[in-house]
């Protein structure tokens, strides 16, 4: 085995355990911190992946803000959080089926995909510079990132309208 | 040399364990968890396909940017909800919730 594969099986199995973590244990607080171990996973994939800007990106606005977001959220509605009691509906066990035939018809789609085990291609000049020219370049996605710049801020504003105490 | 299809594989079996809390789950807060857990799988899919085909194009990475910032929104926006409904209602279990079921 390369050390590509051990640092990608490593990774998976941190992302796949913290996952689970956070969609089974009961203390709230406790899932959002498998949260971060979940994204900082997620990060290092986004490394081994070439996408170096990502892979910041996620460690600064995923763990930073959006984790961080979290954690406040579950203490400021930690009133009635009643640990002890199941955080799961009746339900589940549907969810649980739901969720698993969804993996199954993914892994079969997977399966049909004509270049499943494709190889890594040389990368391309500097994908950094190529993304920040992508970004702010009129014949690609500049359009895009403002619209999504002020979809950004008119929620950000729409959010304190909500959360705020009249 | 680590294939496309195990990165994919990955993010399937992460967009289901999300997509088991968003379903299973009781609190809202931790409906929203489950969410951010499916649009991480989302992302993995859309950087690795973006690494294994022609890199040169930036498709991939720009609208894994667009997802981050879409994320970002739901989250704001979705924990204000919690916290406004929490102020009103005193519960955040998505059971109790049910001013609107006729």
């Amino acid at each position: 085995m390369t050390a590509e594969q051990i640092i990608f099986f490593l990774t998976g199995a941190l992302i796949l355990v913290s996952a689970l973590m956070v969609v089974t244990t009961r203390n709230l607080v406790h899932a959002a911190l498998w949260l971060v171990s979940t994204l900082f996973g997620v990060a290092v994939l986004f490394a081994s992946l070439d996408a170096t800007f990502l892979a910041v990106v996620q460690v600064v606005v995923y763990i930073g803000a959006i984790a961080i977001l979290f954690i406040f959220a579950v203490m400021l509605t930690r009133r009635n959080l009643l640990d002890k009691v199941p955080q799961t509906n009746a339900g589940w066990p549907w969810a649980a089926l739901v969720a698993i035939s969804a993996f199954a018809g993914l892994v079969f789609l997977v399966g049909q995909m004509p270049n499943a085990g494709a190889q890594k291609n040389v990368v391309f000049g500097d994908p950094l510079m190529a993304l920040s020219m992508a970004l702010v370049s009129p014949d690609a996605y500049v359009l895009a990132f403002e619209v999504a710049s002020i979809m950004l801020l008119a929620a950000l504003v729409g959010a304190v309208y909500i959360a705020n105490r009249k | 040399m680590v294939h496309l299809s195990w990165y994919i594989f990955l993010s399937a079996a992460l967009f289901s364990i999300g997509l088991y809390g968003v379903l299973a789950r009781k609190n809202a807060i931790a409906i929203l968890l489950g969410v951010e857990l499916m649009l991480n799988a989302a992302n993995i899919n859309l950087v690795s396909f973006w690494r294994y085909g022609n890199n040169a194009l930036m498709g991939g990475q720009v609208f894994s940017i667009i997802v981050f910032a879409v994320a970002a929104a739901e989250v704001a926006v979705g924990l204000a909800l919690v916290i406004a409904v929490y102020r009103s209602r005193n519960t955040i279990v998505a059971d109790e919730l049910d001013l609107l079921k006729w």
